[in-house]
Parts: structure tokens; sequence; C-alpha cells
């Protein structure tokens, strides 16, 4: 460990705001990238379900 | 094995292929690239020694280069995709170009915010700037717009086959930023300090420092793998919705 203290290592020696808020914006965008693709894949399967279960209907 | 090869390149060109063999890919990728980056983090944040110069701000690198030398090899991968789909035409290059670039302008995004918080307390300490036009941040901000130019044309352009075609172009001419980026902080005079890692050299930063940037950087690269897979894996469903080899697939799935 490289801090004495919980709050040491909170405050980072003064840096503490430029630190977090570097890693929360790597959060953020690792957030990002892992929802977006996910979230356009249901989108994509929703559609071919629908349409899927349209053809069957009018072979029906 | 010439034979093989060449089967190997059309398989390549394949959509349907790649979407039956990489059904696996994404958790795997997504978990370790995720595991890498949580390990990296937490040992590059409590356990590195803080720099005798800059303190505990330099914990930023963690998170600043990984971002930057993805971005940059994300833009590299949007090149030679591009390069392959005018030369050879290939479907699959057009998609990786496609659902590459929305992926690696949030890293470029990712690597100025941080390279912002990094510079504020390194180099502009003393004054109310948060910004210095120096050559590796204006080469790295040329790189955003590229993104941005690139994920815009295939917006502003109806004929898909024209839109790709017009991207790949653009990706393949932006390349000649990538050289500039790396070379910035030697041909210019610039406040950014040289390359942490080097192929070729041992890096001037102790193991303990080093070690977990080599971590979370190939952890960026997993993680962004496995994103890929995903965006490509629905790229493909979304273009090839109406061949047999979909509806067959969609048919599976009503039931």
């Amino acid at each position: 460990m490289s801090f004495d203290s919980f709050q040491a290592f909170l405050e980072m020696g003064g840096h503490g705001a430029y630190v977090w808020w570097s890693y929360a914006a790597g959060l953020g965008v690792l957030g990002y990238n892992l929802f977006r693709p996910l979230r356009a894949r249901r989108r994509v399967l929703d559609a071919l379900r629908r349409s899927a279960a349209q053809i069957l209907r009018e072979e029906r | 094995m010439k034979q093989r090869l060449k089967e190997l390149w059309h398989q390549l060109g394949s959509p349907r292929w790649f979407y039956q063999i990489s059904g696996r890919w994404p958790v795997w990728l997504l978990a370790l690239g995720l595991i890498l980056i949580a390990a990296g983090w937490v040992w590059g944040l409590a356990y590195a020694p803080p720099d005798y110069q800059q303190g505990n701000s330099f914990r930023i690198m963690y998170v600043h280069v990984p971002a930057s030398m993805l971005a940059q090899s994300c833009y590299i991968l949007l090149g030679v995709a591009g390069a392959v789909l005018l030369i050879w035409r290939m479907k699959l290059a057009d998609m990786v170009v496609a659902v590459a670039a929305p992926i690696g302008v949030g890293f470029v995004a990712l690597s100025l915010v941080t390279g912002v918080l990094w510079g504020k307390p390194t180099w502009l300490q003393a004054s109310d700037r948060w910004w210095v036009w120096d050559a590796r941040t204006t080469s790295m901000l040329v790189l955003l717009f590229l993104y941005f130019g690139i994920i815009a044309l295939r917006q502003a352009i109806a004929r898909p086959e024209s839109a790709g075609r017009a991207c790949a172009v653009l990706a393949v001419v932006g390349l000649i930023n990538i050289p500039i980026i790396k070379y910035s902080v030697d041909w210019w005079l610039t406040l950014h300090q040289p390359a942490s890692f080097t192929l070729t050299e041992k890096p001037a930063m102790p193991a303990e420092m080093w070690l977990p940037l080599l971590v979370s950087a190939l952890g960026f690269y997993v993680f962004f793998a496995g994103a890929m897979t995903v965006a490509l894996r629905t790229e493909i469903l979304r273009r090839e919705q109406r061949t047999q080899w979909v509806r067959d697939l969609a048919g599976v799935l009503t039931r």
C-alpha cells in the first residue's frame, strides 16, 4: 500500500479531484462502450424476431 | 498452404462465417478485459509508489496512456480496414470501419479529458488555463476530428456503398496523422513527456509503476476486442437481414 490512511488515498496528495475525475471518465467511457453495443444488439434482434414472426403469420 | 491461405482470406470476407465462429467471444473478451482493467487500476491507484516529481497525479497515467494507445490503434484498424475495403471490396472490412469508429471516438475523448486533468496540476498549476496548444495535444485533437468526420460521413451519404467507400478513403488518408502524433514529442519542442513504453528500450519507470500500466493497457485492448465483436455481430445481422441464413436464425429465435 502506498498510502498511510484511506483519507490520504482519497486526497492523493492534493490531486484527488484530478485523479478521481480521470478514473470516473474512464469508467464512463468503458460503461458506455459496454452498454451501447449490447443495446444495439437487442434492438436488431427484436426487429429480426418481429419480421420473422410476421413472415410466419403470413405463411399460415 | 497457399490454397489454404486463400481459402481463409475468402472466409474472412464472409460475414456469415465470422458470425458463426464468434458467438462465444464477447463474453470472454469483455469479462477478461474488465478484470485486467480493475486489477491494473487498483494496483496503480493504491500500490504503485508516488512519482518523485508529480506526486500522485501521475496515477492518471493508468487511464490516460491505455486510452491514448487504444485510440490510435483503433484508428490504425480503421485505416487498414478501409484499405482492405478499397482494394478487395471485402464487406466485413466496411462493417469494421462502421462499428469501430463510434467505439474509438470515446477513447480519444477519454485521452483528451484525462490529458487535460493531468496537465492542469502538472504543466499549468500556476496559470488559470486548462489547455495548451502543444504538438501532442493538437495532433490528438486532429485525431478526434478525424473520428468525427468518419462517423458523420457515413450518416451524410445515403447509399451505403458510396458511404462505405468515402469513409474508407478518409480513414486511409487520416493515417498520416498517426506518425505525427507519435513523433510530435520528438519533432517539436513540447511539454508532453515522451513515450512511456517503447519496444526497444526498458521503461524509465520502476517496475511497480509500469507493470500496472501494462495490465490496464492490455485490459483496454481486450475490452475493445469484446465490444468490437458484439458490435460487428450486430452489424452483420442488420446488413444481412434479407439473406436466408439470417432469416433462418430469426426463425429459430421466434420459437
